[in-house]
């Protein structure tokens, strides 16, 4: 199910230097045709190689404007259904329309925190410059680590 | 001065510590450094640190498209325990150190997923009470937890920017090659590559440096090969750079051999672990039987003990038993779907029902949304049709159910060999360490060369969380490293006009002959990355057991195989680059072909067949633990281009008696 980009709904992220497409796919394949001369689009992105598309959906949720869609892979799948999502801050939608018209609905939460929260030392304690040899991160020290029996280690 | 196609800037930076990759390992590095780096700091080290991706860490490595589960959280669990699956689901070559080591610290990196916004599902009455306070998890097995996880890599990927801060993050450089010390050739000391967005030529020079760059897809023809070729199970980006710049740099490899062939819905490649696990569905031959429990199946499997009586079948022997029934002639394989929906339904009320419709769905929108597509396309609902089965083509990767990758040393304080006690000690060559620790946990063979993650070989099983984990133990053994290194100064055994000539090779492939035909990608002086990799597929597949010959293989063929292999990297340095991003599959190829390479080496010396399901060799088609029941390991020499492969002693660390019945 390679990517397309709708003609009608691109808008070349208004010309930013980098498109939010181009920013975001894994294998580097979303490219913005600054001049028409690759698709005779001019300022609208493409997938310049759609058979090495993951389907990883990564640029479709992250389009500001929905304008990228994934049609399934031409030498594989049937024509005619679509796989859609709408990504919001704390939960997605999904709408999935099958060959034969038959639709199905599905929201998921996808994250408990506000977007940019994250606070990664925060409430942490600090390192033990004394243990950076022993076991154990900064966050269990020495004796967080994961209760054991230890008659199991027989070579010891 | 901004450089141009052909002629990049070149950019050099000295740091003490490079991180290559974004992904789970590198995040948990990212995280793991800061208040190490801050104490280090108060004791007189200023130590600069710095992470370069090839994509964006948002969204980059194997976690793109999120998960659903996070496959490895001990909870009540005992690590001996871990270690024994590990081992067990691995046949036996595993090793007890790395993954004990990995099972007792894996939990606290799944408690911080969970405290950075990662919603895990909890069992009726726990809901919101985190796992850190007890909240129990909905396991989909023992080891295994449910999450909605579409944000995954971008809350882990938040936590890890936020901590190493941007200025020391550069997204879209990809790495060609580490370089190794000009005073030292067992030492490294730097690291080039360029970016895929600016003419720009970056050169690292660093003490110590952490390769996290994931596994290795596409050296195996995929089953499909028109548009749906982007569609392998293992994600398309991850080319197998850890393995093939690791062993050009000198360091020890290790179960190269090993590979992962996974069982997964078939065209979609999507996830069958909640199928199995959670909705207890079970896989059907095209006649309804459950073939795995036939007493047929258990005769097939019964030459290779005493794998075969583990408590859980290793998934190689799983997947030997479905290839049977495929070539006797009683395919499609199915995952019976229907009847375990229906088996779940039948105490359910519809809401209920209703739930489990979207939890089935939810299995591969959060993580293989081309499996949804395929669904929609042919009109499946699973709990009306059944779907097929399909084992995939290889990938070698080292921290899922595969265990392929580079031999580090590990923790002193479980009784880990210092010696190399075996029969065939005298062939590891001796510049090699003996034992399983020599100096710094997770470092390589080569001084300051440290992995973690997919790069770790010969134990597995470590996924997501496993991952992050592997990367945090790696950051704190590298700050050691440095702190212990504080004077030495790194010098490029190359120089950069050097490197710089090398990587803008296929550019100048391309800029000096493309006038010669009018049809730009035939061209008698120069192949497309495109065709070179087709040509590795091809040489792969039909000789090195991929799809085309059922997964089997002999000396006589890995000999065809070797030599077109030697004559292909010869004609890798023809690569052409029409622009950036051809240049990025260049070389994205160049280490397809070193770690194809060294697949096949490892297979051609292991004389036997230790993953039956996984390939065979049909020359010395059984598992022969007296002569076998050792580690496979290897060393590249990058001006001979050729490999030396030897054994290791495999000791069990834990007494695995008690994994089979
Ligand atoms: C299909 C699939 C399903 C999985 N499902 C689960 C699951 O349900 N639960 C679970 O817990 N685990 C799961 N895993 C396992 C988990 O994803 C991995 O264990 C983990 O991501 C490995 O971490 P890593 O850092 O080694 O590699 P990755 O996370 O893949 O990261 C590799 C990084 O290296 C970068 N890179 C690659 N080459 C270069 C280069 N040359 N230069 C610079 N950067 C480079 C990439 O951009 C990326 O950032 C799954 C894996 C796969 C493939
Ligand atoms: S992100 Fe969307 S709007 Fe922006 S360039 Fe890409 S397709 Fe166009
Ligand atoms: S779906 Fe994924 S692989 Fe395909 S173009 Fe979008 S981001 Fe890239």
């Amino acid at each position: 199910m390679p990517t397309f980009v709708r003609t009608d709904k691109c808008d070349g992220c208004k010309g930013q230097d980098k498109t939010a497409c181009m920013y975001i796919c894994p294998h580097d394949l979303m490219k913005l045709d600054q001049d028409g001369s690759d698709t005779g689009h001019a300022m609208k992105a493409f997938n310049q190689e759609p058979e090495q598309c993951w389907e990883c959906y990564s640029c479709v949720k992250i389009c500001p404007q929905q304008a990228i869609e994934c049609r399934h892979y031409a030498d594989v799948v049937p024509m005619g259904a679509s796989v859609q999502p709408l990504r919001g801050t704390d939960s997605i939608m999904w709408t999935i329309k099958f060959r034969n018209g038959t639709m199905k609905r599905f929201k998921f939460p996808i994250r408990t925190t506000p977007e940019g929260s994250i606070d990664p030392y925060g409430n942490k304690p600090t390192a033990d410059i004394a243990n950076i040899e022993k076991a154990g991160f900064f966050t269990t020290g020495t004796d967080g680590l994961h209760a054991a029996d230890a008659t199991q280690l027989i070579a010891k | 001065m901004a450089g141009v196609f052909g002629n990049p800037e070149v950019v050099e930076e000295e740091v003490d510590i490079l991180l290559i990759g974004g992904g789970m390992g590198a995040c948990g590095a990212a995280f793991e450094a800061g208040p190490w780096l801050d104490q280090a700091k108060k004791a007189g080290f200023d130590i600069k640190i710095k992470l370069v991706d090839k994509a964006a860490m948002d969204r980059s490595g194997a976690v793109a498209q999120g998960l659903s589960a996070i496959n490895t959280y001990l909870g009540q669990n005992d690590p001996a325990d871990y270690a024994r699956m590990v081992s067990n689901d691995l046949m036996g070559i595993t090793r007890d150190d790395l993954a004990y080591d990995l099972g007792r610290h894996v939990d606290d990196s799944v408690h911080l997923f969970e405290e950075w916004g990662l919603p895990i599902w909890k069992q009726p009455g726990d809901e919101g009470k985190p796992l850190v306070e007890g909240g129990k998890p909905v396991r989909s097995g023992k080891w295994q937890i449910m999450i909605n996880g579409e944000s995954y890599k971008w809350i882990v990927a938040e936590a890890a920017k936020k901590a190493l801060g941007t200025e020391r993050i550069q997204e879209r450089v990809f790495i060609v090659k580490l370089v190794n010390d000009k005073n030292d050739s067992n030492r490294i000391a730097g690291a080039v590559g360029f970016s895929t967005r600016d003419h720009k030529l970056f050169v690292y020079k660093f003490k110590a440096c952490l390769l996290v760059a994931g596994g290795c897809v596409n050296i195996f023809r995929p089953r499909s090969v028109g548009e749906g070729t982007g569609r392998a199970w293992y994600p398309v980006w991850n080319a197998g750079s850890t393995y093939a710049m690791a062993a050009e740099a000198g360091a020890e490899l290790t179960m190269m051999e090993n590979r992962f062939v996974p069982a997964r819905f078939k065209d979609g490649y999507g996830p069958v672990g909640a199928w199995f696990l959670l909705f207890k569905s079970k896989a059907i031959n095209a006649y309804g039987e459950e073939y795995l429990s036939k007493p047929e199946a258990q005769a097939l499997l019964e030459p290779y003990g005493p794998y075969n009586r583990a408590y859980v079948t290793p998934s190689c022997l799983r997947n030997h038993v479905m290839l049977n029934e495929m070539l006797e002639g009683r395919g499609p394989i199915y995952m019976d779907t229907v009847s375990a929906l229906g088996k779940l339904a039948e105490t359910m009320t519809p809401k209920e029902i209703k739930h489990l419709e979207a939890e089935a769905w939810e299995d591969f929108l959060d993580m293989c949304i081309g499996q949804a597509g395929v669904w929609a396309g042919e009109n499946i609902e699973p709990e009306k049709k059944n779907s097929e089965l399909m084992p995939t083509e290889p990938y070698l990767l080292g921290s899922h159910s595969g265990c392929c990758g580079i031999w580090v040393s590990g923790p002193t304080d479980l009784g880990a060999p210092t010696s190399e006690g075996h029969a065939e000690a005298d062939k590891v060559p001796g510049h090699l360490p003996s034992g399983w620790n020599w100096g710094y946990r997770s470092m390589t063979t080569v001084k300051g060369l440290f992995t973690a993650a997919d790069g770790v070989g010969a134990s597995g099983h470590k996924f997501s969380s496993g991952s992050h984990a592997e990367g945090r133990l790696a950051m704190k053994a590298m700050i050691k490293f440095v702190m212990d290194n504080k004077d030495h100064k790194p010098e490029l055994d190359t120089s950069v006009d050097q490197l710089m000539e090398e990587i803008y090779r296929p550019v100048r492939n391309f800029l000096e002959n493309k006038d010669y035909t009018t049809a730009i990608d035939v061209n008698p002086n120069y192949i497309t990355p495109r065709m070179l990799q087709f040509r590795l597929q091809k040489i792969m597949d039909e000789y090195v057991a991929g799809v085309a010959t059922y997964y089997r293989t002999n000396a006589k063929m890995m000999e065809v195989a070797e030599h077109k292999l030697g004559m292909l990297k010869e004609d890798a340095l023809k690569m052409r680059a029409k622009d950036l991003h051809e240049l990025l599959r260049a070389w994205e190829n160049y280490h397809r072909i070193l770690a194809a390479e060294a697949h096949m080496k490892h297979i051609q010396f292991r004389e036997e067949s230790r993953y039956p399901g996984f390939y065979y060799r049909m020359d010395f088609n059984t598992v022969d633990d007296q002569n076998w029941k050792c580690f496979v390991n290897s060393v590249y020499d990058k001006s001979s281009k050729s490999w030396t492969v030897f054994k290791r002693k495999h000791v069990d660390l834990i007494d695995k008696a008690v994994s089979y019945k």
